[in-house]
């Protein structure tokens, strides 16, 4: 098993790390020949950084759109990201003093984190309007995560495993040696869905996080009028007429 | 008014319209709460939009009829447009399904169709990108809601793609600013490209490349028009007011949608600008050339045809040696204009390329490359160049309806949301009774009027009078609170919708004008200027 699960996470992280660059890549070298902010939008890059801030950090389009998704989604998105900071600790030797002070938040994030996906997930039945643009992916993407967070939370509280072990484990993995990962059922089902999710990252909607970055209604400068926006195939066309 | 109840559907009154379509059309009832309607499949019975004749589809470059293997080519279309528009690339993966924008769309509101749906309707095209460029849909098409190009899909697209007028309210909603309505513009640039074009638009297009503007109005009627006003202003104010056409050496040439030359209530508008140049005393010119600023070609998303469109003002420009370019009432063309022009024909600032600075060095730096006819009326208001007699106003209450493609597709001014500012300072500097609409349905939540993107067509009429709905209840609201009797507006578009639909929801026609029908009634003019 150990073997197994080694060659699993080179793999997935291959997959995610080359994945997620190449589409990265593909969305750059894309041009965007018109300005297509979504007005009324800032008129200088600065603005732009801060808009693109606040829609990643605080969501404040989807805050404008519906509290209930706006709640669930801030709740789940936060609780992960805190969850992620928490788990730094195990691929790192020493443990930096901000990760560790934060590993108390870390363990109610998992809480919250969990919380939050239950409610996204309880939408997708009861309301009518997202069951119907609902797809079997949308529902098997949650049980994913949702099996993530309960798997993790398991071993936090309730089936302990030899943490100690799994810290060696991907220790070993960065600097290509093998260490035995423990035998725990928790432990195998909790790092048999991390793989997968970072195996499908690249091709499924989880790329709405690189594609924010990318989206032209918010990350173009409201400036049409004083600096002329040209894509490469436009110009083409207009050395053609 | 004020004692029709609210939840009671209004008889539709003698309408103006003839309506082609067989149904019976009737406005939905004004909710006594704006909920969210539960969906009703099919909620659309009507007939689909009218296909193009080959003819018009032709005239554009266009297959006249479905291709053969047009599933294939159709696919092939798509590839060639995520390659050319980052927007789409980006659209077609980021969606999550996450429903922020379920409630959005003034059509879904109208008619409670899911397919009208803002994420319904890209996930029309989705699925299709889906099954032909991504691994998961090439592997496990049910799993991820792919589909194969087919038919069926194609006959959704045409009914739904045109059932969207790209107002993109949707897009201030999403958390990941996916907007419809660009995929709504893929889509008509990927159905034209097999020979499937939408009647309307395309024969409007058509026209305009042969004639010169929407309406097909020859050179020699506009002249006719144009003195016509001279003389209805002369009549009217005992001051020689000019509307001049094809003067070389004006100051600034004005570009505004051919329907300000004729119809109602557009025409009071086109009035109120050539007051606004003659009390400024600004020289001015229209185009037999450029007589048309509305640009279809951006409703069928089409780089081409909206370059070669816009390509007639930068021309006339040229031709005329103007310095300044202005341009009127109209939404969509604002947005071509503010937002598109300089890309497109190098009318704006800061090129440097021989193309663009062959037109930016004529044109004076001084002023905004293109300006809004609002934003040129309300600089001479601050300059105290122009006089009101407000009191002239005072037999209405003026409200202000956002224009979709103003709202979240332009700018006036120098920062950001002049173009809400703007307008209203001007209607506030000429009239003296003013009352905003309820917040969620102004500024960048502006609805939209329910006739933009090229749905301002008959065989469409019970979309837009449905589509028309969240619009009619925040002003029903304000008229029968505040007895509001004015609905001002910037957009050809709008004003000729309104016109429409109003009396299906009880409403005067004429209740809707423009912002320089409101200037034209309080300016002070004198011969000396």
């Amino acid at each position: 098993m150990t073997l197994f699960f080694a060659i699993l996470f080179y793999a997935a992280t291959l997959i995610l790390v080359g994945g997620v660059a190449y589409r990265v890549y593909d969305y750059a070298r894309t041009p965007a020949p018109l300005k297509i902010p979504t007005a009324p939008a800032p008129t200088t890059t600065s603005g732009v950084a801060l808009r693109m801030f606040r829609e990643v950090v605080f969501f404040e389009s989807l805050f404008k759109a519906n509290l209930w998704i706006w709640a669930l989604g801030w709740l789940f998105h936060v609780g992960l990201a805190l969850v992620l900071l928490r788990h730094l600790r195990y691929f790192t030797e020493p443990v930096n003093f901000i990760i560790a002070f934060i590993q108390p938040f870390g363990m109610y994030a998992g809480f919250a984190m969990a919380a939050g996906l239950a409610g996204l997930w309880a939408r997708r039945f009861l309301v009518e309007r997202i069951r119907y643009i609902s797809t079997p992916s949308d529902h098997l993407m949650l049980a994913l995560l949702l099996g993530i967070a309960v798997t993790g939370l398991l071993m936090k509280f309730v089936m302990h495993t030899d943490i100690v072990a799994v810290k060696a484990f991907f220790l070993g993995l960065m600097v290509f040696e093998i260490n035995p990962l423990p035998e725990h059922p928790g432990l195998y089902l909790h790092l048999l869905m991390v793989a997968l999710l970072m195996i499908i990252f690249p091709v499924s909607k989880l790329l709405h996080a690189p594609g924010l970055f990318f989206s032209p209604t918010r990350n173009q400068v409201d400036n049409a009028r004083e600096v002329r926006h040209l894509a490469p195939w436009a110009a083409q066309l207009e050395r053609k007429a | 008014m004020a004692d029709t109840p609210v939840a009671v559907p209004p008889a539709p009154t003698s309408a103006p319209a003839k309506p082609t379509v067989k149904v019976k059309i009737e406005a939905p009832a004004f909710r006594e709460y704006p909920t969210i309607p539960a969906l009703r499949a099919d909620a659309m019975i009507d007939p689909d939009p009218y296909v193009s004749s080959a003819a018009h589809n032709e005239a554009l470059g266009f297959p006249g009829t479905l291709v053969d293997g047009w599933e294939q080519k159709a696919v092939a279309k798509m590839g060639e447009l995520l390659g050319k528009y980052r927007s789409l690339k980006v659209y077609m993966d980021a969606c999550v399904h996450c429903g922020a924008c379920t409630d959005k769309c003034h059509y879904f509101i109208g008619t409670g169709n899911p397919k009208n749906m803002p994420v319904a309707r890209q996930d029309l095209m989705r699925s299709v990108y889906r099954r032909y460029y991504t691994l998961p849909g090439k592997l496990f098409p049910k799993l991820v809601g792919a589909r194969d190009m087919t038919k069926a899909v194609l006959d959704d697209w045409f009914r739904y793609y045109n059932q969207c007028s790209e107002c993109r309210r949707c897009s201030v909603f999403c958390p990941y600013g996916i907007d419809t309505a660009e995929v709504t513009m893929a889509a008509k640039e990927i159905m034209d490209s097999v020979g499937v074009g939408h009647k309307y638009v395309n024969e409007i297009i058509a026209k305009v490349h042969k004639i010169g503007n929407n309406l097909g109005l020859p050179g020699p009627a506009l002249e006719n028009t144009l003195e016509g006003l001279e003389e209805d202003v002369l009549e009217d104010t005992g001051v020689a007011v000019k509307y001049p056409l094809d003067v070389k050496g004006a100051e600034v040439l004005l570009v505004t949608p051919s329907a300000d030359f004729f119809a109602e209530p557009h025409v009071d508008s086109l009035i109120g600008y050539g007051k606004v140049f003659h009390a400024a005393g600004i020289s001015w010119t229209l185009s037999s050339k450029a007589s048309e600023a509305g640009n279809f070609g951006m409703f069928i998303g089409n780089y081409e045809q909206m370059q070669k469109i816009a390509m007639r003002v930068r021309e006339a420009a040229l031709e005329l040696g103007v310095k300044r370019i202005v341009v009127g009432e109209c939404g969509h063309a604002w947005r071509v204009a503010y937002s598109f022009w300089n890309t497109l024909t190098g009318v704006g600032a800061g090129a440097n390329d021989p193309f663009a600075i062959e037109l930016q060095k004529q044109l004076d730096p001084n002023y905004k490359q293109p300006s809004h006819i609002c934003e040129v009326t309300w600089d001479l208001i601050q300059a105290g160049r122009l006089k009101f007699n407000k009191e002239a106003n005072d037999h209405r209450i003026v409200t202000f309806h956002d224009s979709c493609n103003v709202a979240r597709g332009s700018r006036m001014g120098d920062y950001a949301g002049g173009q809400f500012e703007i307008p209203r300072n001007v209607i506030k500097a000429v009239a003296n009774h003013y009352v905003e609409m309820s917040p969620d349905t102004i500024r960048e939540k502006t609805f939209c009027c329910g006739g933009g993107g090229g749905l301002l067509t008959d065989e469409l009429l019970d979309l837009r009078v449905k589509g028309a709905l969240p619009r009619m209840e925040s002003l029903k609201h304000i008229v029968d609170h505040d007895g509001v009797n004015f609905m001002a507006t910037i957009c050809a578009i709008c004003k000729a919708q309104f016109t429409k639909v109003l009396p299906y929801y009880g409403f005067k026609m004429s209740m809707v004008g423009g912002v320089h029908q409101l200037v034209s009634t309080a300016i002070v003019l004198s011969n000396e200027q």
